[in-house]
């Protein structure tokens, strides 16, 4: 008996977004990273297009990763105070982008200045010519001085700034269109509140196509299953024609994988989980390839050798699905 | 919800006027706002005393397509005029409309096959609009079937099971939702369904509010189309709203914006 026909026809494509800007853009990166472009169910190549490989952004922070747990610590020991050698060093990882948070201008964490933050968004982009997403403290006043200042130091880079939410997005959102930058919309698991930021980003005369969502992430064993359901309902309504959810998705993987105690805590204190220096990058493989089911489109990740696994995971999987 | 505008009628005395005199700018005007507010397609109907229709509505759809791509709706009830217009128009027009007996249907599907036009077939033959709920979906079966003989996709028929004004005959809104319902079990993809809705609240007072009421309860047995005013913008809530609360969007605050959108 021949099995059923089950592929299923999309009528409309999630956007495709491009990060960084050439010399010939204007911009001074080696090149530029485009994510998004899907016309099926994530990765169900027989219904169409699977869109672009998936990117790979490796997170580094301005200052204040002491807090960061120990495993990683040891990664990138010599260079966590300085946010260039960390650049390089991370560069190293063979990224599709960078991704610099600024912690060190949070009010407990710091409170580096907007002049300090936007020297380093310059240093760094003088440093390393990959593309570069830029994100905030997330403290809304302190983002609201910050940002904006990045967004101009950064101008003609056509970075990703991050991130705009429901009750903070105007001053973000003026700065991106004002210095031709990209922005992530932040929602806290709610796929309601990711259309409604939206279109209020719309309103104020941002384009869709030019914004990548963040409806959260979870590590696996974290309510992962419930951030797939948001992301897989927010995926079909967009493929379906809903305009505001046909953004590409971006999953902080590595923040979230590394906050588990399954990755974080010593042999001692979990006898019988495997020995934490493979425990905990494969806690943050696992919450990223776990998470390419759900379409994510982009990863911020941490571990070096999570960044490489899921790069061959990666390879694996566009192989396949462009056979 | 696909969404038919109604408004280039010649019963309306501004489309009749505009018609008799050559005066475009009206016509497009109702094209381009009847657009803008969420309509489809647009049903171009040259009214009824027009010695020379053929011609009539050919000069309707050059003033239309001057201003907009929507799916062209032709409305009128003569083979004459539907076997002159149709093959004339590019894109995938609407014939608005064929009766249920075979003869004439025969016709209007093969025309429509032939064209890759889509049909609105009646549920209403030689002997008139059916007062049953029976009779209706026994008419259209018979579209159905003459329609897949005829290889027509289901895609591309439109039932209308005919809405009668509820001051006239108050038993048939509610015997037009059963026949809805039985109607969208015919077949499997089903046939859409259609009412010109503007018919139930004829010569009664409150028209725009029996329109909106009715328009929802008829989207809740299965209605899948309409030909309607979408000028009227709390009808047009209407049907976003009943969508809403049929899940076939997803929710947000701004969701009339929203819905709006994507249109």
């Amino acid at each position: 008996m021949k099995a059923a026909e089950t592929a299923q026809k999309w009528t409309a494509t999630i956007n495709e977004v491009t990060i960084g800007a050439t010399s010939a853009e204007g911009g001074t990166r080696g090149k530029t990273v485009t994510i998004g472009g899907a016309r099926c169910i994530p990765w169900l190549a027989y219904e169409g297009n699977v869109g672009r490989r998936p990117a790979i952004a490796v997170e580094i922070w301005d200052s204040g990763a002491e807090s960061w747990p120990e495993q990683l610590r040891n990664e990138y020991a010599e260079v966590m105070d300085d946010p260039l050698a960390w650049a390089r060093r991370a560069n190293e990882l063979g990224p599709d982008l960078l991704c610099l948070k600024l912690m060190g201008t949070h009010p407990d964490m710091g409170d580096r200045s907007a002049d300090q933050a936007a020297d380093t968004v310059k240093a760094v982009l003088a440093a390393i010519d990959l593309p570069l997403i830029v994100w905030g403290c997330g403290v809304y006043e302190k983002d609201n001085v910050v940002l904006p200042k990045c967004c101009e130091a950064a101008r003609g880079e056509n970075c990703l700034f991050g991130a705009i939410e429901e009750k903070n997005y105007r001053t973000l959102v003026a700065a991106c269109l004002a210095d031709g930058h990209k922005v992530i919309a932040d929602s806290p698991l709610d796929i309601n509140i990711a259309k409604q930021l939206n279109i209020l980003a719309h309103d104020v005369g941002f384009p869709l196509e030019d914004i990548v969502i963040f409806p959260q992430t979870s590590a696996v064993g974290y309510g992962s299953e419930y951030v797939y359901s948001i992301l897989e309902r927010g995926r079909l309504a967009g493929l379906g024609g809903d305009p505001l959810l046909q953004q590409p998705v971006l999953a902080t993987v590595g923040l979230e994988a590394w906050r588990a105690k399954e990755a974080q805590a010593p042999d001692e204190a979990l006898p019988g989980f495997g020995p934490a220096e493979e425990r905990g990058p494969l806690w943050e493989t696992l919450t990223a390839t776990n998470s390419l089911q759900a379409g994510v489109d982009l990863f911020i990740m941490r571990h070096p050798r999570a960044v490489r696994d899921v790069q061959q995971a990666l390879d694996r999987l566009c192989a396949a699905a462009a056979s | 919800m696909y969404v038919i505008g109604e408004r280039i009628n010649g019963m309306f005395k501004n489309v009749r006027q505009a018609i008799e005199e050559g005066d475009k700018t009206v016509i497009q005007d109702l094209a381009r706002s009847q657009v803008e507010a969420g309509a489809q397609s647009l049903d171009l109907n040259v009214g009824p005393a027009k010695a020379d229709p053929v011609k009539a509505m050919l000069w309707l759809i050059d003033a239309v397509r001057e201003v907009t791509d929507a799916t062209l709706t032709v409305d009128s009830p003569k083979w004459d005029v539907q076997k002159e217009v149709i093959p004339q128009l590019g894109g995938e027009p609407i014939i608005n409309s064929s009766k249920a007996d075979p003869e004439e249907l025969e016709q209007y599907v093969g025309l429509a096959v032939e064209t890759n036009a889509s049909l609105v077939a009646l549920t209403l033959d030689r002997q008139g609009v059916p007062a049953d709920v029976e009779k209706r979906v026994e008419l259209g079966a018979q579209i159905g079937a003459m329609a897949m003989d005829g290889g027509l996709p289901m895609e591309r028929l439109f039932i209308d099971p005919i809405i009668l004004p509820v001051n006239v005959a108050q038993q048939q809104p509610e015997v037009v939702l059963k026949a809805l319902q039985q109607l969208k079990l015919l077949s499997d993809p089903p046939p859409h369904l259609i009412l010109g809705l503007s018919n139930v609240s004829q010569k009664c007072n409150h028209r725009t509010l029996i329109n909106r009421i009715y328009l929802v309860m008829a989207m809740t047995a299965g209605l899948d189309a309409v030909i309607a005013d979408p000028l009227d913008t709390e009808l047009m809530n209407a049907v976003i709203t009943t969508e809403l609360l049929q899940e076939k969007a997803i929710y947000c605050d701004s969701f009339l914006d929203a819905q709006r959108m994507r249109r």
